[in-house]
């Protein structure tokens, strides 16, 4: 288990739902306008005066058993690295098989390369020794972690120790390495 | 109450799926057809001995070739960057159902035009045979098939049965949306591939002994397909709140109407009950019965790819 397995966790409590990670994100990926590939879901649940609001900061899961990577029929779905699930948009003929198998609606084709887009965990800064994502570095209330699962020291791995979370449709059996802390 | 909001929308994506268009469901419905058409036309070539088919009959394999070509011209219409479909062939992605059917179809070229040019009445391929010689390799290959028919029918019956089950695995294997994710959808489109390409036969003219076979045939094709369907919406509504949710879009929801009437009713049992009368008074297969069957099959398709990308996981959050 020493290779690195890159995870991502949202913090709902202090999360407000400010949506800085989307715009943070189409900023530094350069994402078509009208699109994105992260997003904010909120859900309201009872009635005044016993309301509850959870918000998530939400992007592709990166899943452990991704049923986009195994649909592709062209290998432009892979993973790539620390497990994270990326696209070769060279190798993609924008069939969009992947877009109707991800549970997530994580995917969308980008209107300028025809090839299929999503989050990729920021993976042009890691390389680049950057070892945040744009979404958790603009975040002003420090309510995304990011980081080596497999790394019982890093940060994510603490705070997936010490909190209780989720993650979201764990029934579509994808196994995803994004959580939701509560 | 619950109320939720999200800030996604992604065209074609929110609120709704809905990433593949009209070239899907068509280019489902033709390579159904040419499953069909390549497995009874096998048959009919194992089985008929010494009698002579009509000379429809002779010639149906041929449109196999050209259905393909055409729904191929459809698939890759819906293709974002059609100038990648090469990258089809580069690989074989065994876990990708979609990888399976690209090479299917390239298997589908040479069985089928080998066969058609087998059953080909003399007179008619007299006309060409000067000509095609001339190519080169031609010769070597109509000499090679001259004597292998009955391994060519045999192709043409597993290549067949390959494409027609693929289209609907490709579509059943699908976890995210459950409405197709069912693996009695390959059956049930291989069995709606068959009984659509036997209705396409009836609309030739066929001998009067051909057309009640397969009108005999169908009958059994379609009552194959009432009892996959409902077993296919069995599996569903006795599984989770997924299955459930996605198999009331055919019990009340957005496709309840569409799909009662043009599927079930008009496409299945109202052409079941015209064979059934044609069978009991000993009467020739009509067209009428072979056009509501088509009609059946296309809407089947076209329902079932847009009412299934419809369907999704519940979104709940997994609080406290």
């Amino acid at each position: 288990m020493s290779d690195v397995r890159y995870g991502m966790a949202i913090d709902t409590v202090t999360c407000v739902g400010c949506a800085a990670c989307v715009v943070g994100c189409k900023l530094e990926n350069d994402v078509a306008p009208d699109y994105s590939r992260d997003w904010i879901y909120t859900l309201l649940e009872g009635q005044y005066p016993t309301v509850r609001m959870t918000i998530q900061s939400e992007r592709c899961n990166h899943c452990e058993d991704a049923p986009c990577v195994t649909v592709c029929p062209t290998g432009s779905s892979h993973y790539g690295p620390g497990g994270s699930v990326q696209v070769n948009p060279s190798k993609c003929s924008g069939c969009k098989a992947c877009i109707t198998a991800c549970p997530y609606d994580a995917r969308f084709i980008d209107p300028q390369s025809g090839a299929a887009e999503k989050c990729t965990f920021c993976m042009h800064r890691l390389e680049a020794g950057t070892p945040t994502t744009s979404c958790q570095e603009v975040c002003p209330t420090k309510s995304i972690y990011f980081g080596d699962l497999n790394d019982p020291g890093s940060e994510i791995s603490e705070v997936l120790r010490d909190r209780d979370w989720y993650v979201l449709k764990p029934d579509a059996g994808t196994k995803p390495k994004h959580f939701y802390l509560k | 109450m619950n109320e939720f909001t999200n800030t996604r929308h992604n065209h074609l994506i929110d609120p709704t799926m809905h990433v593949w268009g009209w070239e899907i469901p068509v280019y489902l419905f033709m390579g159904g057809v040419v499953a069909g058409i390549m497995i009874l036309a096998g048959i009919r070539y194992l089985r008929s001995g010494s009698e002579r088919p009509s000379t429809a009959m002779a010639l149906m394999p041929w449109v196999a070739p050209i259905f393909i070509s055409a729904g191929m011209f459809f698939l890759w219409l819906d293709l974002e960057d059609p100038f990648n479909a090469w990258r089809f062939y580069l690989t074989f992605k065994l876990t990708s159902p979609m990888s399976w059917g690209a090479w299917i179809l390239l298997g589908v070229y040479p069985a089928s035009i080998l066969l058609a040019w087998l059953t080909t009445p003399e007179a008619i391929k007299a006309r060409f045979r000067e000509t095609l010689l001339r190519i080169p390799f031609v010769g070597g290959v109509l000499d090679w098939a001259e004597g292998r028919g009955g391994f060519l029918a045999r192709m043409n019956i597993v290549l067949g049965a390959s494409l027609g089950i693929y289209t609907g695995v490709l579509l059943g294997t699908m976890a995210a949306r459950p409405l197709w994710n069912s693996a009695l959808l390959g059956p049930l489109f291989l069995v709606s591939g068959l009984s659509t390409g036997a209705a396409f036969m009836l609309l030739f003219r066929l001998e009067d002994s051909e057309r009640k076979a397969l009108g005999r045939a169908d009958m059994g094709l379609i009552l194959v397909e009432l009892a996959i369907l409902g077993l296919w919406m069995v599996g569903l509504a006795t599984g989770g709140q997924a299955a459930q949710g996605a198999l009331s879009v055919l019990f009340g929801g957005p496709y309840t109407a569409a799909f009662w009437t043009l599927v079930v009713a008009l496409g299945l049992l109202a052409p079941l009950f015209g064979e059934w009368m044609e069978f009991k008074h000993d009467a020739v297969p009509g067209k009428g019965t072979a056009v509501l069957v088509l009609l059946g099959g296309f809407a089947l398709r076209w329902i079932l790819v847009f009412a299934g990308q419809a369907t999704g996981w519940v979104a709940e959050i997994a609080m406290r």
